[in-house]
């Protein structure tokens, strides 16, 4: 089994610039099933020649039966297009796009409160469960290996760094979900730890962390009393200045709490196995499984 | 973006709240007539994009006109250093005079977005001023906070409960109401992620009067909001850090270490300094080049490592998600020629087309040395260390 994606998964993109469609192209080749694009003036048109496009999300859906989004359209544009995904019921909406406003975060995330969709991101590198060859996002499927370890991630490079490292050590991924690096995102850690720890495929969690904000400390908080799994989990950022963003919209140290110093204990208290920097993710892996 | 108090006065004046009379000047000579026409005892404030201006001595109640006038012309042109300025401090260019306010009672009051609860939160506290930050780490009791739902903004019954709870003299209750209203309103139509009034006062007629403000802005947003991005002053900016800005690159200015990085991804980049600091090598810096990359940012990356003069080496690290690794290389290849580098460049790539990445890198005269893994990326930078001691000696 996966989570949040299945065999019945069938995608649609809004967003085919140059990266969108560059990332679209890698998706169909992985195997994912991407049924439509929505652009409102292309309506008619073809993308690769074989997929069709539509002027809105909502006939899109009603056209090809789409359950789940994906949105590399640029940040001004990126509200309408997941308050659009949210409004036409997909199961999954995935925002790559990076530089979204936090007001409109906000309104989204007031918003999609009791609505079907769940949303992950924005600026998130989406979704990958290599068992059943389907990704929707940016994940280079080429370095996946299907397997038992789930991954969840604020950043997209750290998630292919261990990604590489479980696929290095001849192991592999049930799921793996980035978050998003921005202060308000979709789906949370807790969120996705709920659905591995649920997932019978699932034997153990690689947590990626950064500095900033407390949703390390929340992730703990809910490993303590919820989740039976091991649990290998390291914080980028040991090393930052207080003060200064750090790329990340949301990996600024901004008191005590976002300092990885408090990550780390946080998360060492509640049981789960510290890898001591990033490339020590594999080893620490194979020493407890 | 942050803004000068000046400005951020102005933003809210525009917003219907009323601070007590005052000017901004750039030279002793303005500040002794703005201080002639307030009536001669004024306060004189430095404008620079940091806290703590107080306790740095940035901040002066003058007497007489002269006396504004000497104390400006002791600060204007100078770089006021404060707790949160770092050592090299930031340029004075303008200071800001007001009227003096009788302060019966100092409050704290900011609206902020809070990610944990996901929607603007207003924070008040009982006790302002300069020692806030120890309030609100020592004494929570004293903090009083409200969220609001940014889809229905403020209600008058949650304000109630709010203001109920700050104990204030009968005037000052209805008048915070219509400032809350007011800070809301300039806050969600300015894209704000900080709005901060400190010290808010109650003066000797019962007044409520804001004597300080701080604005920050939503960077992300700002290409929604021309007029506030006139605002922007970039001398109070690290130079290299607006080159990168422009750039559209993520880059700090790090002291004390060598290893100039390059690296794509927020998370990578500062996973990449602190492996490097664990191997017993410093970072000069944290550079993201984002994930959508092209052959020109990698370039502008590239000059902008190299005109730092701490770098001693330049360590590429990149995981090709969303960008492509052969076009990164290209890159790379093409600003090292242009700039004559010599200095070894340690490369590690991988993801999305990184084995022709790696043919351009190594078909080209770079002083290359390659890593497989992060492990190896450690040990490179050791090794490397230890041949430029040999070297020195």
């Amino acid at each position: 089994m996966t989570i949040l994606l299945d065999k019945n998964t069938k995608v649609l993109v809004q967003g085919v610039g140059r990266d969108g469609s560059f990332q679209t192209i890698k998706s169909i080749e992985y195997g994912t099933n991407v049924v439509s694009c929505v652009h409102p003036n292309r309506k008619d048109q073809f993308f690769q020649e074989k997929i069709p496009f539509f002027g809105s999300v909502k006939e899109a859906v009603e056209k090809t039966g789409a359950n789940a989004g994906v949105i590399y359209v640029p940040a001004p544009f990126a509200m309408d297009a997941i308050i659009e995904q949210i409004d036409a019921d997909l199961d999954v909406c995935v925002c790559i796009t990076e530089g979204i406003p936090i007001h409109d975060m906000m309104m989204i995330k007031n918003y999609i409160k009791n609505k079907k969709t769940k949303l992950i991101g924005p600026n998130c590198p989406g979704i990958i469960s290599p068992k059943l060859n389907l990704k929707i996002g940016i994940i280079p499927g080429n370095i996946c290996n299907p397997g038992n370890i789930g991954v969840v991630s604020r950043s997209g490079t750290l998630t292919y760094e261990a990604i590489a490292q479980i696929s290095e050590i001849g192991m592999g991924q049930s799921t793996c979900v980035g978050i998003g690096g921005d202060p308000i995102h979709g789906l949370s850690y807790v969120d996705v730890l709920k659905m591995f720890e649920e997932d019978p495929e699932t034997k153990a969690i690689v947590l990626i962390g950064e500095i900033g904000g407390t949703k390390e400390q929340s992730a703990a908080e809910y490993i303590s009393n919820n989740v039976a799994k091991p649990v290998i989990f390291t914080i980028a950022g040991s090393t930052a200045p207080p003060g200064k963003r750090m790329g990340h919209a949301g990996a600024v140290i901004n008191g005590k709490m976002g300092l990885a110093s408090e990550k780390i204990l946080a998360l060492k208290k509640v049981g789960a196995y510290h890898a001591e920097d990033l490339s020590k993710i594999g080893e620490t892996i194979k020493q407890i499984l | 973006m942050n803004i000068h108090e000046y400005q951020a006065r102005n933003l809210l004046e525009k917003h219907n709240i009323k601070f007590p009379k005052g000017k901004v000047g750039s030279t002793p000579k303005e500040i002794y007539n703005i201080a002639k026409s307030f009536g001669g005892k004024v306060m004189v404030k430095a404008q620079i994009h940091s806290g703590g201006r107080g306790k740095a001595g940035g901040v002066k109640i003058c007497n007489s006109p002269s006396e504004a006038k000497e104390f400006s012309k002791k600060i204007i042109n100078t770089r006021l250093i404060t707790n949160q300025t770092g050592p090299e401090g930031y340029l004075v260019e303008k200071m800001f005079v007001t009227e003096i306010t009788n302060i019966k009672k100092e409050l704290y009051l900011s609206l902020l977005i809070d990610p944990d609860s996901e929607c603007p939160v207003f924070i008040a506290s009982l006790h302002g001023g300069m020692d806030i930050e120890k309030t609100v780490e020592s004494n929570q009791a004293n903090i009083v906070k409200m969220n609001c739902d940014p889809l229905v903004g403020i209600k008058p019954y949650k304000l109630k409960q709010f203001v109920d709870k700050l104990n204030l003299p009968k005037e000052g209750n209805s008048q915070i109401v219509s400032l809350l209203n007011n800070i809301y309103k300039a806050f969600i139509n300015n894209d704000c992620s900080l709005i901060e009034i400190n010290p808010l006062v109650i003066d000797d007629n019962e007044n409520l009067v804001p004597l300080d403000c701080k604005i920050t802005i939503d960077d992300d947003a700002l290409f929604r909001n021309e007029e506030i991005l006139k605002l922007r002053d970039i001398n109070q900016e690290n130079i290299m850090e607006t080159r990168a800005k422009d750039y559209d690159l993520a880059y700090v200015k790090l002291t004390g270490g060598n290893v100039g990085c390059m690296v794509n991804g927020a998370g990578l980049a500062m996973a990449t300094m602190d492996i490097t600091t664990k191997s017993g090598c410093y970072p000069a810096n944290f550079l993201d080049v984002g994930g959508s990359t092209d052959k020109e940012k990698i370039k502008e990356a590239f000059r902008i490592l190299i005109s730092d003069q701490d770098v001693k080496y330049i360590l590429i690290n990149l995981f090709a998600g969303i960008a492509k690794a052969d076009l990164i290389s290209e890159g790379i290849v093409e600003a090292n020629n242009e700039l004559n580098n010599e200095l070894p460049i340690i490369v590690s790539m991988r993801g999305t087309n990184s084995e022709s990445g790696f043919e351009i890198l190594k078909n080209s005269n770079l002083n290359l040395y390659v890593a497989n893994n992060l492990g190896t990326v450690s040990k490179l930078l050791l090794e490397l260390e230890k041949q430029n001691d040999n070297f020195i000696r």
